[in-house]
């Protein structure tokens, strides 16, 4: 049985479609060793493989990627995610052959540059943070958060406590930390917050007691909002034993302003891709390193660089693999996201520490700059100075429009959506995060579109639920995305 | 709102009728998670119960989200025909789309519907 998918409008076939039997883009050369053959059992002659020239195949993705938004585009204030733009001269450094001819199984000797970018990485994060350590291995966000639960966890029953399994989350924290929890088998409870967007204390002391691994605090959190019981949140938790793991992904916030680790944050991961700039959406590749305190360091994952051999005055110093004594083991093939690394060490080279502060300094006056020009159109239920992003409501009173009519026709506008319903204690939630790199006139141009767009669903609310109306996609049905899911467009002959 | 004044209530937004021992989530509960596309419930059959346990996972295409056990109590039927029409939870919440059934449960600690409406009432704001 062979079946198409029918779209309703077809902008670009899909490469099957657009398969002519016996078009090649590749001629090979004749081997240069034996062939040997494949065996005839594992032959099949029902896979499709499309067939299509070099030119087909270039046509075809150069059509796809005019349909995307991208942040080299346009304004993509996707609130959380830190679209901020990416200089090219990242890409330029991960291109060099030196790093890009690499392989990790490499004797050390021969990638001594690599290892002490790594190196220097490692010792630029610990500086920023205020850790004792650093890991530069796990692949990105949640990925650093698991490895930070998991040293949390090593930590507790190395000295023989094994009654913590209760791990405190803010209702105002990332969606992926409960997740990251529950992998490790442990029990989540939500702290709520109040009425000015903090953690509630009352609530979080009813819940401090021995059986608590510890608390995982976003600050700022997901409201854009920086914690104004800080301190007294860090005390509390660890007076019952507890450790504080820190959520690094609204680090662009704070970036050269503070450091987590000088105010008792036992651990914190950092999102390259986000803080950092590398490019991210559409699947990454992310890149999620974990600091620790010193009391921690023994326990990151194996192995981390370090230096070998001292230099002299003469000779610089030899770095290679060090394994920390009591390290949960290794959570990602060879040593993370390279190329990722590359481009973050450029980023924080090209800037330095007045460069980074001023990072954050002017992401936090974006945002606040957007939230002054929309809090009298759009309410915000925890208005006050915000930090890198802030959370409005995408409804008006007595009418029927919602976040995401709003969400599709800033679409309309040229605009990416900002992040609709997250975080979950906002109704219609739309988080805003304009970052540092846009300009008062982009920013001015968001501002005026939101200001229209409240207009015209006042006056004209269909031309909202019926956006977007100038992309090459229409409304899309999300609800049957989500329930016919189609993965395949062919079908196999025996199935 | 509906929100019919024989079952009972929990702050989490699931209802239990004392009467057959159902337990489901209220319109309130899929009106602010719109459109169901998922759901998987987390007990089986003979299983004892305590309140406060997850006992369904339930996704939406805005949001994820746990129903939780009002009571405690013997499980004695699940409704294994939201798995393949999630979308029950809906158009019928309070009727084909209850999640399990519950032996013994003792609905004295749960709100009336009264109480549940202010409740609601209260977080819309």
């Amino acid at each position: 049985m062979t079946e198409t998918l029918t779209l309703p409008q077809v902008i670009e076939p899909t490469i099957f479609e657009l398969s002519s039997p016996g078009r090649t883009g590749v001629t090979f050369p004749e081997p240069d060793v034996p062939r040997s053959d494949l065996p005839a059992e594992l032959l099949r002659a029902d896979l499709p493989l499309p067939e299509l020239a070099e030119v087909d195949v270039i046509r075809h993705f150069m059509h796809l990627s005019h349909l995307n938004y991208s942040v080299d585009g346009g304004f993509y204030p996707l609130g959380s995610c830190t679209m901020k733009y990416n200089p090219k001269i990242n890409e330029d450094m991960a291109r060099l052959p030196g790093f890009l001819f690499t392989h990790p199984l490499q004797p050390i000797e021969t990638v001594q540059g690599s290892l002490a970018l790594m190196y220097t990485l490692q010792e630029w994060l610990k500086e920023i943070s205020g850790m004792a350590a650093v890991s530069l291995q796990p692949a990105a966000g949640a990925h650093g958060e698991l490895t930070g639960v998991l040293i949390m966890r090593a930590y507790h029953r190395d000295r023989g406590d094994h009654r913590r399994t209760k791990m405190l989350i803010p209702d105002s924290a990332h969606g992926t930390n409960p997740a990251s929890s529950g992998m490790v088998g442990l029990q989540v409870v939500q702290i709520p917050s109040d009425s000015r967007g903090n953690v509630d204390l009352n609530a979080l002391k009813a819940q401090c007691d021995e059986t608590v691994v510890g608390l995982m605090l976003t600050n700022p959190n997901t409201l854009g909002l920086f914690d104004e019981h800080l301190e007294e949140v860090i005390r509390t938790v660890h007076e019952c034993g507890g450790l504080v793991y820190g959520d690094g992904a609204n680090l662009n916030a704070l970036v050269g302003v503070m450091r987590p680790g000088d105010i008792g944050f036992d651990i914190l991961h950092f999102n390259l891709h986000k803080t950092f700039s590398t490019p991210h959406g559409g699947g990454g590749p992310g890149s999620g390193p974990v600091g620790v305190a010193a009391h921690l360091a023994d326990y990151l994952p194996s192995p981390i660089v370090g230096i070998i051999e001292e230099g002299t005055d003469d000779l610089a110093p030899l770095f290679g693999f060090i394994h920390p004594p009591r390290s949960i083991g290794r959570v990602k093939a060879f040593h993370g996201h390279f190329g990722v690394l590359v481009r973050a060490y450029t980023y924080i080279a090209m800037h330095g520490a007045e460069g980074l502060r001023a990072v954050a300094e002017n992401a936090v006056l974006n945002a606040n700059y957007l939230r002054a020009r929309l809090q009298d159109t759009y309410h915000i239920p925890y208005n006050r100075v915000c930090m890198h992003e802030f959370v409005a409501e995408g409804r008006f009173p007595g009418s029927d429009v919602r976040a995401l009519d709003i969400s599709k026709r800033l679409m309309d506008y040229d605009f990416h959506p900002p992040t609709n319903y997250f975080p979950l204690i906002v109704h219609e939630a739309l988080m805003i995060e304009p970052t540092e790199t846009e300009s008062k006139r982009t920013l001015d141009a968001f501002a005026d579109a939101m200001l229209r767009i409240a207009e015209e669903a006042r006056t004209q609310p269909e031309l909202l639920h019926e956006a977007p109306h100038r992309t090459p996609v229409g409304r899309v049905d999300e609800v049957k995305a989500a329930r016919d899911l189609v993965l395949c467009c062919w079908f196999p002959e025996n199935q | 709102m509906n929100i019919p004044s024989h079952l009972k209530y929990t702050k989490t937004d699931e209802w239990f009728d004392p009467s057959s021992g159902k337990v489901g989530l209220t319109d309130y509960a899929q009106s602010q998670l719109s459109d169901i596309v998922f759901v998987e419930i987390l007990v089986s059959e003979g299983e004892q119960l305590e309140a406060g346990k997850p006992i369904a996972s339930v996704e939406s295409v805005k949001a994820a989200a746990e129903a939780y056990a009002p009571v405690s109590g013997k499980v004695i039927a699940i409704n294994s025909e939201l798995v393949n029409s999630p979308e029950l939870l809906n158009k019928d919440p309070y009727g084909s789309a209850w999640l399990i059934q519950i032996e013994g449960g003792d609905a004295s600690a749960l709100l009336d519907a009264a109480a549940y409406e202010k409740y609601c009432a209260e977080r819309e704001h």
